[in-house]
């Protein structure tokens, strides 16, 4: 049985329905990521989940038994973490504690499990700094160690790693990661960073203005997006327009709109392999790291889509380079700084984007 | 500039001779003013709390109110307590005019607004989020609202300086349910009117001195409690990175 | 003050101690007297001789003086706040035992009015004994002059010279103050204008003002005391007693010497027993 089940919330604020959610569930041992783009109504979802703030509609099951806010023992076995970790004034011990005084436990057991907490996270130095002397990581760890003081069976983060430095996240991720499963039963991650989901959840649900579009597993997301706002979500690029050419089974073939005359073929596939009869109007997308670039005169026979183009633009992107390709169709690519010297590409360089079928998603156009 | 000089020296024998009648004067300002700022927190914070948490219709014109408190004319909250408490009045059996305890109930009148605006702003200073924060840890509603007051205590406190203000110098209120009577209820601002009439204007001002004296002592002891720190905001740039100590 | 919660207490420890009984001084009823008088009365400093006599005379009594305008102490009586009044104002005096407010309304002392101006007497009136003549010359000369405005005894009295001359007081030259006497002798004094004053709160500030007395002894400036007790008074016996002893022996003879060591002349003259004006 799951541990928390959310079924047909539904929340307005005025007119507007900011979250719209039939089905939600994260069940024992597991971590669930909410990803979504900010104002998908992300924090109100959390907000509900976490029972602070009521619904106008849904029911919320915490192990089989529906919860409603102020629901005192179900708040119990929750703990929130909001996307700013407001320490409350004083110093870390008083914080990590809060939740253990907040539950009427004794000065000695809160002792021991604080001294535990911070031992965990690193922090043990910090047990008597006023919170207003802490850098952002410390805060940070500080604000999870508060959350996992009281031992709740779910945690729930709204956006862990947005108030972070981008050096700092990747080292928070790994406290999360190391903390998240032995202390608690269950997460509930709410970000807009793929880069959190993907690091940290088991099973991720897709949201988009309010509404879940798709669960499943990390891999299920990136390679089998049920829309393009999926695909998007987790770095895909969008092609563009074309219509069905001929479809077999989960192949498509799809013949590219642009501006003047016919676009090029292209062969890809449909993520949910429903029939997509000739003539369909689709949407193609494609994640740019999949793009291979070869010079035209090295080409070679074979079964991927091929696309002559022209090199447009170079940006540095950390280690690798996104390069802007442009053509009959424009495209980005992601390729390593290596490659970019041996082709020895620069803007104004003919090149060839070649694009194995399955990197090629095609989607109903809505 | 005769006549401060005048007046510095007489303050300073007043300090020293430390009269009975001055001891007396002193004693029971500090009570009757402290006793009010007491009564007017226990009125005026609850609802400044109130409306400066609350969302109901009207709630902008419930602040407006308290601001207008901020301009209650001392003498008037006076007149209007007099007539509670005049033998003709309501209250009249209660025998509480020219009393201290009449005093009391009229600075705490005009302390209240104080007390309830500047908590009003204090607690509206500190984001909603607090509280929920708070709940999410598994606070009860009246624990998490303590702990979003206690992150306002830098303003509460600076609202309960703000009422002691108003009220140890305030004249108009005292005079009228007072009466300035020897021995029962003359303080030191109703002293200073009565020896500015009789054209001891040395006295007078010695004994504004020493009022000012004791009220900086009074602040320096409430500010001390204030001990400002910044609440929960963490994350200066300059440690931005640093490893843990 | 290191624990998170021994401030707070200490704080509100700190507020407590400063309010303590504060309820309960002052507030001893039973043997409570309020005599409602005048600030000229008071400012005179007679009630600070009066006030221990008359406890050492009548233990028990806690006798509280407040002291306001003739108006307001008057107003008090009606409205039951006062037991007693000693006042100084004969008309308005008059109307409140008319209407029923007060009863048993005696002479205890008078003393007079004087009129007081600059040395330099622009309107010329240094020597006359007619109070009426003297105003007269005042408004045609439009010399400055400073009322009190407030309703007094004094401010009454003023009014009915006015009145008495045939005059409206109006003008830039008239100076309506609304204060105290104590107040009004210092605007007197910086403005070089007129005014008129009870002699006792003169002889008190002579020295720091820049006033002569320029007219005196007019039958019109005589200044009655009365002793009134009150209708609706809250404690009716011990305000009997009061009325009494003031127009006692005792009582009377300190009423005649009071003032004398200082001014050489005693502030008030006792009269109780000879008729009421």
């Amino acid at each position: 049985m799951s541990l928390l089940r959310a079924q047909g919330l539904r929340r307005r604020y005025g007119r507007r329905l900011v979250v719209d959610v039939d089905a939600l569930e994260v069940g024992r041992g597991e971590v669930l990521a909410v990803l979504g783009p900010n104002g998908a109504g992300k924090s109100t979802l959390f907000r509900l989940l976490l029972l602070v703030e009521a619904a106008d509609e849904g029911r919320i099951f915490l192990d089989g038994r529906e919860v409603r806010p102020g629901d005192r023992e179900a708040r119990r076995r929750l703990a929130g973490v909001f996307q700013r970790p407001y320490l409350f004034t004083g110093t870390v011990t008083d914080n990590v504690e809060y939740g253990l005084r907040a539950r009427g436990l004794k000065r000695r057991e809160r002792e021991a499990r604080v001294a535990e907490l911070l031992a965990l996270l690193g922090i043990e130095s910090l047990a008597r700094a006023p919170v207003n002397e802490l850098s952002g990581g410390e805060a940070q760890r500080v604000a999870l160690a508060r959350a996992l003081a009281p031992m709740p069976e779910l945690l729930l983060f709204d956006e862990p790693t947005a108030n972070l430095d981008v050096t700092v996240r990747r080292r928070f991720r790994e406290d999360l990661a190391r903390t998240i499963r032995t202390q608690a039963n269950a997460a509930i991650l709410i970000t807009h960073d793929p880069a959190d989901a993907f690091a940290l959840a088991d099973r991720i649900a897709v949201m988009e203005e309010g509404r879940i579009v798709q669960t499943g597993t990390p891999e299920e997301i990136v390679l089998r997006p049920a829309t393009p706002f999926v695909a998007a979500v987790t770095g895909a690029e969008l092609l563009g327009g074309g219509r069905v050419v001929a479809c077999e089974g989960e192949r498509v073939m799809v013949a590219m709109e642009i501006a003047r005359g016919a676009g090029p073929r292209l062969a890809g596939i449909a993520p949910d392999g429903a029939a997509l009869p000739p003539g369909t109007p689709v949407t193609v997308a494609y994640r740019p790291e999949e793009i291979a670039l070869a010079l035209p005169d090295e080409v070679e026979a074979g079964a991927c889509n091929r696309v002559p183009l022209r090199v447009a633009a170079l940006v540095p992107a950390g280690g690798m380079v996104r390069i802007r390709l442009e053509g009959d169709v424009s495209l980005t690519a992601l390729v390593a700084r290596h490659a970019v010297e041996v082709l020895g590409l620069e803007p104004g360089r003919e090149v060839v984007a070649r694009l194995e079928a399955s990197a090629l998603r095609v989607f109903p156009a809505r | 500039m005769e006549l401060f000089t005048q007046a510095l020296r007489e303050a300073a024998r007043l300090l020293f001779d430390l009269s009975p009648e001055l001891v007396d004067i002193v004693v029971r300002s500090l009570r009757v003013s402290g006793s009010a700022v007491l009564l007017g927190i226990l009125i005026g914070m609850p609802i400044g709390v109130a409306v400066g948490l609350g969302r109901f219709p009207g709630r902008q014109i419930a602040v407006a109110l308290i601001h207008t408190g901020f301009a209650l004319p001392p003498v008037v909250v006076g007149l209007f307590v007099y007539m509670f408490l005049s033998r003709s009045g309501p209250l009249g059996s209660l025998e509480l005019l020219f009393t201290p305890t009449a005093m009391i109930i009229a600075q705490a009148l005009l302390a209240a607004p104080y007390v309830a605006g500047i908590t009003l702003a204090a607690v509206q200073a500190v984001p909603p989020d607090v509280r929920l924060q708070a709940r999410a840890l598994g606070a009860s509603p009246l624990r998490a609202l303590w702990t979003h007051m206690r992150e306002a205590r830098l303003g509460i406190g600076a609202a309960v300086i703000a009422g002691f203000g108003a009220v140890i110098s305030e004249v108009g209120a005292v005079m009228m349910v007072g009466g300035n009577i020897l021995g029962e209820t003359r303080v030191m601002t109703t002293a200073i009117v009565l020896e500015t009439r009789r054209g001891n204007f040395a006295v007078a001002i010695a004994l504004g001195l020493v009022l000012l004296a004791i009220a900086f002592a009074v602040n320096l002891a409430l500010t001390r409690l204030q001990q400002g720190r910044r609440p929960g905001e963490v994350g200066g740039s300059a440690r931005e990175g640093k490893p843990a100590r | 003050m290191k624990s998170r919660h021994a401030r707070l207490r200490f704080g509100l420890a700190f507020l407590a101690t400063l309010a303590t009984v504060a309820c309960g001084s002052g507030d001893r009823q039973g043997g409570r007297l309020v005599i409602a008088s005048t600030t000229s009365t008071e400012d005179s400093g007679l009630f600070d001789v009066l006030i221990p006599a008359f406890e050492a005379a009548h233990p028990g009594v806690d006798a509280a003086v407040v002291a306001v305008g003739s108006g307001e102490a008057l107003e008090l009586g009606r409205q039951g706040d006062a037991d007693v009044l000693l006042v100084h104002s004969p008309a308005a005096e008059s109307v409140f035992v008319a209407e029923g407010h007060g009863f048993d309304r005696q002479p205890v002392m008078y003393n007079d009015f004087v009129i007081v101006g600059p040395a330099a007497d622009p309107a010329g009136i240094r020597g006359l004994d007619d109070a009426v003549r003297a105003l007269g010359r005042i408004a045609a000369a439009q010399a400055t002059f400073v009322s009190r405005g407030d309703q007094s005894g004094t401010h009454m009295r003023e009014l009915a010279l006015w009145r008495a001359a045939g005059i409206q007081p109006a003008g830039s030259w008239y100076v309506d103050a609304g204060q105290g006497m104590g107040e009004v002798l210092g605007i007197a004094s910086e403005l070089g204008a007129y005014t008129l004053t009870d002699r006792g709160t003169y002889l008190f500030l002579s020295e720091r003002l820049a006033l002569d007395v320029l007219v005196e002894g007019d039958p019109r400036l005589r200044n009655e005391y009365s002793v009134i007790l009150v209708a609706r008074a809250a404690n009716p016996e011990a305000a009997r007693a009061f009325h009494e002893w003031i127009r006692g022996p005792a009582a009377q003879a300190l009423i005649g010497e009071y003032g004398v060591d200082r001014f050489g002349r005693p502030l008030f003259t006792p009269n109780a027993g000879s008729t009421v004006p």
